[in-house]
């Protein structure tokens, strides 16, 4: 796709507030609609979008597949993490209760990170499937389509 | 005016449904398929469910019609014809269609808040969220708090289902299976 | 069953009607067609409509979507069928990369992403195979 330059343009110019948005969608997901799965699949739009438009290799040096592959560990072990600390302070499993003296703000805190671990998550098995898939080569050639 | 909106939208999905299903472009019935989601999307709106929507536009307009081309980029950009009976399929989906027609025959009417799906768990956590989660949005707290392990399970299926396909696509080409291919490796 | 049949009844369920409908065109995808491809097209067909089921299900006519307004005499309609779509949503689209990886892996080791196709060369050699 190099030869496309009016995407290229409007893609550099649209990254940054797609990432922008994922972030608010993650973490105003409480109040409005939104929350951890929506804001996974945004966030890893934004690294797909400039996979595509750019190329892989651009991609691979920003977001190494390694990398990422951990990322999808890291945010289960967050949500269960979050569970296990609750069985540590005293609570049953998940419940958020027990993380802070207000259960309310609890509640609140749990529900935050809970859904920051499904972002992770959500993020980084969609990016690694892009990888996944972009990495084959291709049977049909792009001046094909 | 709500049943209007509702009634043009479905207009629109059945055609688009019928496009895909008479196209044998797949580059066209993977885009109408967007097409598809970002219409149930708004039905989706029209009906309350917004962050349903919110996912299906994401998910179905966005990541899937991205996935589905990088497949056909590897596969084919036409599907041959239809080998299959096409009279007995049609009439497998007749008369599925016609026993769930006589399932709905029972259902109670649509939108009607006496039902029994609104008796029980739902209003319950509408009443409660304020009091025991306090955040406004009531489908977060279910999600998160309310079922929390439920939504645990599905993290861990997507997790599985990530790891799935990495484990597939990872690697080099084999070469293709054919029967003298397959000879060969027996004779060696 | 059919003692309440007017045209009340009609406008009642045709959302119900209209799913169905959505959801056999899918299903005749997935039975009819031999691509590949193609089947998890109309699988994806039929599960969208299965969500549009769940979600009018919990619609409420007069009510409004399930974020608090602060208003104590707001009817909201129901957010359980709501949470459960969305997680089914995000879910749904995992097993169909899933699927897509399947088919391409099937595409590098037989040529083809046609179901006939596969079988003849699965027939063929067993044939050599039992030669």
């Amino acid at each position: 796709m190099h030869h496309h330059l009016i995407l290229r343009v409007v893609s550099k110019m649209l990254i940054p507030p797609i990432l922008l948005y994922a972030l608010y969608v993650q973490f105003h997901g409480d109040f409005g609609p939104g929350g951890g799965f929506q804001a996974g699949v945004i966030f890893a739009v934004a690294f797909i979008l400039y996979g595509i438009v750019f190329s892989l290799d651009h991609l691979r040096r920003a977001v190494p597949p390694h990398v990422v592959r951990r990322f999808v560990a890291l945010g289960l072990l967050i949500y269960a993490g979050v569970g296990v600390a609750n069985l540590l302070l005293g609570g049953n499993f998940l419940d958020y209760s027990t993380l802070a003296h207000d259960p309310k703000h609890g509640q609140h805190y749990g529900i935050i990170l809970v859904e920051l671990g499904v972002g992770i998550t959500v993020a980084a098995v969609m990016i690694s499937i892009f990888f996944a898939f972009a990495s084959r080569p291709p049977t049909i050639k792009d001046t094909d389509w | 005016m709500e049943a209007f909106i509702d009634i043009v939208l479905f207009g629109f999905l059945i055609l688009t449904a019928i496009a895909i299903m008479r196209l044998r472009n797949l580059f066209a019935v993977v885009m109408l398929s967007g097409v598809f989601s970002l219409l149930s999307a708004g039905l989706f709106v029209v009906m309350d469910a917004v962050d349903v929507a919110f996912t299906e536009a994401a998910v179905g307009a966005g990541i899937s019609t991205v996935l589905m081309l990088g497949t056909m980029a590897m596969t084919s950009r036409e599907e041959k014809p239809p080998v299959h009976n096409r009279l007995f399929s049609f009439a497998i989906a007749v008369v599925v269609g016609a026993a769930l027609i006589y399932g709905t025959t029972d259902m109670p009417p649509f939108g009607a808040a006496d039902t029994p799906v609104h008796q029980h768990v739902g209003p319950d956590y509408i009443e409660r969220t304020p009091k025991e989660i306090g955040v406004p949005n009531i489908v977060t707290a279910v999600l998160a708090s309310y079922r929390g392990f439920d939504t645990l399970g599905e993290v861990a299926v997507i997790f599985t289902a990530g790891i799935a396909v990495i484990v597939l696509l990872h690697g080099r080409t084999r070469p293709a299976r054919s029967a003298d291919a397959r000879k060969k490796g027996k004779d060696a | 069953m059919f003692d309440d049949f007017s045209s009340s009844y009609i406008i009642q369920h045709y959302n119900y009607w209209m799913v169905i409908v959505l959801m056999m065109i899918g299903l005749y995808i997935v039975v009819s067609r031999g691509n590949l491809v193609k089947k998890i097209v109309g699988l994806n067909l039929f599960q969208t409509a299965v969500f549009m089921l769940y979600i009018s299900m919990g619609k409420i006519i007069g009510g409004t979507a399930p974020i608090l307004t602060g208003n104590p005499d707001e009817v909201y309609s129901n957010p359980l069928p709501h949470v459960l779509i969305l997680t089914a949503i995000v879910v749904g689209v995992a097993t169909t990369a899933l699927g897509l990886a399947l088919i391409v892996r099937i595409r590098e080791r037989y040529g083809t992403i046609e179901e006939d196709e596969i079988a003849d060369i699965e027939q063929e050699i067993d044939r050599r195979e039992s030669a």
